[in-house]
């Protein structure tokens, strides 16, 4: 007899919902099982249900038990309850919660001063005012761009318009709220507050509750922290070197011919009087492809550079005939670099302070950097040749050249592109990737699982997409 | 038991008067193990408390506490128990004339002969206590394995003797650096607990807790710097361990403010590792102002 909460008649209804709740964990990876799911039975009936805080609490503790189950755990329960919630006001046919964030006051919305409202109201805290601006930021924005009908792509959005960051933004004035960077966690909860408020929107829009998405990888976490973040992509980076480097032995059983070694196999046949009994074949080399890689570490891409170097670390490592170029205005070769220093932090050190590749803006101008390749590089480019790109293709306004771009395609053998971005980010604003796909493949790249992907089309020439 | 705090939040009350400052998260989780009596598998940074909150939950309940420290090769015979060969021995060739093999067999294997190890120690005490096992992670997973009976029922089999099972029933408390991932057995056995480097503010009440005679100022300045420092990709941030003994530190030399001198000669405090403290003077010390920190760094 399992055990139940003492008042099993009371929480009928929230054992249902219980339930449901630990389906849905399930479905995200957590590994709720039955004894979790009846010890959270257990620890709810010591808590009052009224404090959602002892509720979360008592749930966390039983159900998840690892700190990447947390992370989702949090997410989860956060949808999971909201919707429940947004679902029973539907039903008694209440209006919703933050109906009317403004409709008339949003027009008088004077954007720079909003901005630096919200840059104020996430420095100093206080939930309350959080929430004030998030539906202040929601109304403002969907009246200037409106919706993409995609919750997630929209809070990105509306962070990206805000200008809010956790870095420290130098160029800004100094009196300006943003200077400093906004607080991570506050520029999280920020987030979390718009989310809500644009998912509410949605519901009183089609007064009906949208199904609900499993997790994005967005949501589970983006390799853009710190200590932690690295951490895990030197996991994965280590686990693509392992794949890399056994590869080879895998295409040996999936290539069907080979060629015959006449020579040997003539040899051999010597010894049975000139009769080829033993046939000789030509060892099989896998194939290891030259490689130059350019890698974008303007400020455009400073969360996804770290990440970028950590791959040409791993690469490095991993192919040896290959040459490594970082660029932001100009271009500089580290190959040496790399071949030279070991430790991955001081590689960064070195370039960000000076491989000297800024020049004065600091902003990535594409068209001289392709300029500059060329000129360094043409000779050596040839038909087995593989260039990739680590970039986000913004080219803050400045020439693209993607008639340079094509030259260097069409010497080389392979072009790939990393983007760093989500595709839904691509050819919006100052992004040009489209000029450039017509000549390279182009790959969405800011994950560990996406690095994957492309290293196996990388390492596996056959199981590229299409090109062109 | 009158001793059984009836809410999370007496729990946490008590805890700050005893000097352990539990956030509410952590004050319901202990409270839960408590009500539900399951063990507690505690996680987080090193030195944030884990070990002190058992050691401050066990005077708080006022029960005793048992601590096994756990470390690679740990066995049972030092955990569980083990057989008192000497006794034993003893026991065979005192009697072994005038009593028949099979009454000295029976004899030998009795609890008089068993030496208690902690684990066993805790269930079979009269009184319920605080069991503390400490890093669980640097144990192998066949030790793990021998716990999962006790942690589930409470209970102990030896072959000899039979099962022990417990008199009362021990708060159990297992923490763990998450230096390897623990199997999902003892996981299911436990409820689980995060402990994370604090916020700010509770940060700071806790130095206040600890060094009252600290200025506040001083005090708010070194929250502030202790969580820049962790910001920094470092070996081994600091942790709440390392901000009390800066704290105790800074108290000792008297210091009034935190300057770029002071910071520099404390700063092996808070930072433990060769390439840490290059890491932190240039990228925190030069910051502070206070003079001559260029020139000398």
């Amino acid at each position: 007899m399992p055990r139940v909460p003492a008042d099993s008649q009371t929480s009928a209804g929230f054992d249902s919902n219980l339930l449901a709740f630990t389906r849905e964990l399930r479905a995200e990876g957590v590994a709720a099982g039955t004894a979790e799911l009846l010890d959270a039975a257990a620890a709810i009936g010591h808590v009052q249900w009224s404090d959602r805080a002892a509720v979360h609490g008592a749930l966390s503790a039983t159900l998840a038990k690892s700190p990447e189950d947390l992370r989702i755990f949090e997410v989860v329960f956060e949808r999971f309850f909201f919707r429940k919630a947004e679902e029973t006001a539907l039903q008694r046919g209440e209006e919703v919660a933050g109906k009317d964030p403004g409709g008339e006051q949003a027009q008088r919305i004077d954007l720079e001063a909003l901005k630096q409202q919200i840059a104020t109201a996430l420095q100093e805290g206080g939930e309350g005012s959080l929430r004030d601006m998030a539906r202040l930021a929601v109304a403002a924005f969907g009246q200037t761009q409106g919706g993409s009908g995609v919750v997630g792509v929209d809070v990105q959005r509306i962070r990206r318009s805000l200008g809010l960051r956790s870095e420290p933004q130098p160029d800004l004035p100094p009196e300006d709220a943003r200077a400093e960077g906004v607080p991570r966690d506050r520029l999280r909860e920020f987030e979390r507050e718009v989310r809500r408020e644009l998912e509410r929107q949605t519901i009183e829009r089609t007064r009906s509750l949208p199904p609900a998405r499993p997790l994005g990888d967005l949501q589970r976490g983006l390799p853009t922290g710190q200590a932690a973040d690295l951490a895990e992509i030197h996991k994965v980076v280590a686990q693509l070197r392992r794949k890399l480097a056994t590869s080879g032995q895998l295409l040996k059983g999936q290539r069907q011919s080979s060629a015959i070694d006449v020579r040997r196999t003539v040899r051999a046949s010597l010894q049975t009087g000139g009769v080829p009994v033993v046939l000789h074949q030509r060892p099989k080399r896998p194939k290891r492809p030259e490689i130059f890689v350019l890698c974008d570490v303007s400020t455009s891409v400073t969360s996804a550079s770290i990440f970028f170097l950590a791959v040409l670390h791993a690469l490095h490592d991993s192919f040896r005939k290959m040459r490594s170029f970082v660029f932001i205005e100009r271009i500089s070769e580290v190959t040496e670099l790399f071949d030279r220093e070991r430790d991955f932090k001081k590689i960064s050190r070195a370039i960000t302070s000076d491989a000297g590749v800024a020049d004065v803006s600091g902003y990535t101008d594409y068209g001289r950097v392709w300029l500059e390749f060329l000129k360094l590089i043409e000779s050596e480019l040839h038909p087995r040749a593989t260039v990739i790109v680590l970039g986000d293709a913004r080219t803050n306004g400045r020439p693209a050249r993607e008639d340079l771009f094509g030259q260097i395609a069409a010497r080389a053998g392979r072009t790939f592109w990393l983007n760093p971005e989500p595709k839904l980010y691509w050819n919006y604003g100052d992004s040009v990737i489209d000029s450039y796909s017509e000549y390279c493949t182009t790959f969405e790249c800011w994950t560990a699982a996406q690095l994957g992907d492309f290293v196996d089309a990388l390492a596996n020439p056959r199981h590229l997409p299409p090109s062109k | 038991m009158s001793n059984t705090p009836k809410t999370a939040e007496e729990l946490a009350s008590r805890l700050t008067a005893d000097g352990y400052l539990a956030d509410t998260q952590t004050a319901l989780v202990a409270w839960l193990a408590i009500k539900l009596g399951k063990p507690v598998l505690v996680e987080g940074p090193a030195g944030v408390g884990k070990t002190e909150l058992a050691k401050s939950l066990s005077r708080v309940l006022d029960r005793d506490l048992i601590r096994l420290q756990c470390y690679e090769g740990l066995d049972e015979a030092k955990a569980l128990y083990e057989w008192n060969y000497r006794k034993q021995l003893l026991r065979i060739q005192a009697e072994s004339a005038d009593s028949g093999w099979d009454k000295v067999q029976d004899d030998i294997f009795g609890e008089e002969f068993l030496l208690e190890r902690p684990l066993l120690e805790a269930i079979t005490s009269e009184e319920p206590v605080v069991l503390l096992v400490d890093e669980i992670d640097k144990t192998d997973q066949e030790f793990e394995a021998m716990l999962l009976e006790l942690l589930s029922d409470f209970q102990v089999s030896i072959p000899e003797l039979g099962t022990m099972t417990s008199r009362s029933h021990p708060v159990v408390l297992l923490t763990s650096n998450n230096s390897r991932e623990l199997t999902e057995a003892l996981k299911r056995r436990c409820l689980y607990l995060w402990i994370d480097y604090p916020e700010a503010e509770h940060e700071l009440a806790i130095i206040r807790l600890k060094t009252p005679d600290l200025p506040a100022a001083v005090a708010s300045r070194l929250i502030e710097l202790v969580a820049e420092i962790r910001g920094l990709d470092l070996k081994k941030p600091p942790s709440i361990a390392e901000s009390i003994d800066w704290a105790r530190a800074l108290l000792l030399l008297g210091a009034d403010d935190i300057d770029a001198k002071v910071f520099r000669e404390t700063m092996s405090v808070i930072v433990k590792h060769r390439s840490d403290l290059d890491t932190v003077a240039e990228r925190v010390g030069v910051k502070l102002d206070g003079g001559d920190a260029a020139s000398a760094s």
